[in-house]
């Protein structure tokens, strides 16, 4: 077998393709939160701690419910979404006229509650979740396993399917129109707080979404949001929270700058894309997609 | 000074010096050590407007440096502290000039990803003992004289260290420099316009900031013979912003006043296990919610609403 820049083609695509699969939660992730952060002004840092409640669900719905994977990968995000719409009801939308800040803390706090429940009920060990897609394909430079060929592309399919929904429908212009002046918005009639409760069940559920890819992946843990959700942040603050397909653009981008790191550095692969978003505060500090505000 | 602080302070100093005859002094030097980490990090939150959310590295890297120096390269206790403030202060000249090219939300993501860099430095770093961390941190005498293995001596240098610390924050922040980093807080183009260098006193601000979390962290690893990953781990950095929260942003007791609460919630609490988080959870919660600012601040307002219904009155008996 050939091999290069000295290292066996298998492990090259083999991490590439995991760099980009981390790529694609990382696009997911940060697309919900620069969404929710468009119209709500909230920072939800809580963002991960849903991640990690839809591949529970996803989990419980098979193991209490018999429901398979299919079912719950669009059960899931419905059901952690209409949770995350109870907070919004419940806690958020006190804090609208206070200082952004406050939001940050409200939802850690909420992260924290919800990771402590889960830990306490589930240990934090982590539990398998059977593969769907079993098998792949032996591409000659490398091993195509049919589920994170899936992920990839459902990926792509649920990011750029956002894309469409907030710039070239009706109902994305009512939301773009509000993220930039919601009380004119308002003024024409559009009931803009049952959209607020709206988008952040959305946002809320592209993560949970994330989730349920997620699962048979890595095992099902209460852990598994919380280091993730760091990462995305940085990945946000590279990007800049300006545009959608800034966002998709730099999630997989990192995932890839990733797993290459994986492959020739690996002690770096933790910490490359914090050593990014420094470099990039230096020289672009709104970002590469971002406009300062 | 003004003259009510001066009593507040001294009332309060006399009631930490006779605290140890009633409880356990490793639990106030707990206390004073995490009071000291939370007023640290009040002096950005609440003077600068700054909230990070990553102050656990300092904490915990300053743990990790005096940890280091004491133990293995052998120095004095009062060299290793130093050594271990000294270094969270140039930590925090290299993630303050990052972290302050951003402000708002950005700045509190910003240092939460710089300290989570740190924190995967501390773990793969040889230095740092990885999982074990930096254990048998061992108790020299003080200047070579003050006999620190025993925990009663040891909690009144502790409570000077915090003093010393406690009243530098109070100093910096009733100076012109502190004045014109409130400017900042309030209203930053404005203080631009003025011909502040903002950058230059958000940066010193960070420093200063840095600094006293490092000299609480290495304080801390002295005390507690222990430096370790959970001294860096981003739930460090979450429990400084619950205590400052809870005491009160932005006043001058509430770190202290939110350590003490946090801290014996943790003690009583910790049989609990994982109920621990859920109960520090919800108090953010209904921190933010409810009492927003905070133990102390809202005495502070209950005295101010009192001193106003009380100026109101006088004005109408003068009618």
């Amino acid at each position: 077998m050939f091999e290069l820049l000295g290292v066996p083609p298998q492990a090259l695509f083999g991490q590439l393709l995991l760099g980009l699969i981390n790529g694609a939660f990382y696009a997911i992730l940060s697309l919900g939160l620069a969404v929710i952060f468009g119209l709500l002004n909230v920072i939800n840092f809580a963002h991960g701690a849903q991640y990690m409640m839809g591949a529970f669900a996803t989990w419980m719905l098979l193991q209490y419910f018999g429901v398979p994977y299919w079912g719950a990968l669009v059960a899931a995000p419905v059901l952690v979404g209409i949770f995350g719409m109870l907070l919004e009801r419940l806690f958020l939308s006190r804090l609208y006229h206070l200082d952004h800040l406050y939001g940050l803390l409200l939802t850690f706090g909420l992260a924290l509650i919800i990771e402590g429940l889960f830990r306490q009920q589930f240990g934090s060990s982590g539990l398998p979740y059977t593969n769907p897609i079993p098998g792949g394909a032996n591409l000659g430079f490398m091993f195509l396993p049919y589920y994170r060929a899936w992920v990839v592309a459902f990926s792509l399919f649920v990011c750029f399917g956002t894309w469409f929904l907030i710039e070239k429908t009706k109902l994305g212009s009512y939301l773009r129109a509000a993220t930039e002046k919601r009380d004119l918005v308002q003024a024409f009639g559009v009931n803009v707080p049952r959209m607020i409760t709206l988008t952040y069940g959305f946002g809320v559920g592209l993560a949970a979404l994330a989730g349920v890819l997620a699962a048979p992946i890595y095992t099902v843990n209460p852990l598994m949001g919380s280091n993730l959700i760091i990462v995305v942040f940085a990945v946000v603050v590279i990007g800049g929270m300006g545009s959608i397909l800034g966002a998709i653009l730099t999630g997989f981008g990192l995932g890839i700058v990733e797993g290459f790191t994986k492959v020739f550095y690996p002690e770096a692969s933790n910490t490359v894309i914090f050593i990014l978003m420094a470099i990039v505060l230096m020289i672009r500090p709104a970002g590469l997609f971002g406009t300062q505000r | 000074m003004k003259r009510n602080d001066v009593f507040t302070f001294a009332a309060v100093l006399a009631l930490l010096a006779v605290l140890p005859a009633a409880i356990y002094p490793l639990f106030l030097m707990k206390v004073l050590c995490f009071a000291l980490f939370a007023c640290a990090f009040n002096l950005l939150i609440g003077y600068v407007g700054l909230l990070s959310f990553g102050h656990a590295m300092f904490f915990g890297f300053a743990a990790y440096v005096s940890g280091h120096a004491v133990k293995v390269w052998g120095w004095p206790t009062e060299a290793g502290i130093l050594a271990g403030t000294g270094a969270a202060a140039l930590l925090g000249v290299a993630a303050g000039a990052i972290a302050i090219r951003r402000q708002g939300i950005y700045f509190a993501m910003v240092t939460l990803a710089l300290a989570q860099m740190v924190f995967f430095y501390c773990h793969q770093a040889p230095f740092t003992g990885g999982e074990d961390g930096i254990q048998a941190i061992p108790r020299r005498p003080l200047l070579g004289v003050i006999d620190i293995t025993n925990d009663t001596v040891f909690y009144y240098v502790v409570l000077a260290i915090f003093t010393f610390g406690f009243l530098l924050i109070y100093r910096v922040i009733h100076s012109p420099f502190g004045q014109v980093l409130k400017a900042i807080r309030e209203n930053e183009p404005r203080a631009i316009s003025l011909g502040y260098r903002v950058d230059r006193y958000k940066l010193l601000a960070f420093v200063l900031s840095a600094a006293l979390a490092g000299l609480a962290g290495a304080t801390k690893a002295i005390v507690f013979k222990i430096a370790s990953l959970t001294d860096v781990a981003w739930q460090m950095s979450g429990e400084v912003v619950l205590m400052t929260l809870v005491g009160g942003m932005g006043t001058v007791l509430g770190p202290l006043v939110g350590a003490a609460v946090i801290v014996s919630m943790q003690n009583y609490l910790a049989r609990f296990g994982e109920w621990v988080l859920v109960i520090q959870g919800a108090i953010f919660v209904t921190t933010v919610l409810l009492l927003r600012r905070g133990i102390v601040g809202e005495i502070v307002a209950a005295f101010a609403r009192r001193a106003l219904r009380r100026g109101k009155d006088t004005a109408q008996d003068a009618d």
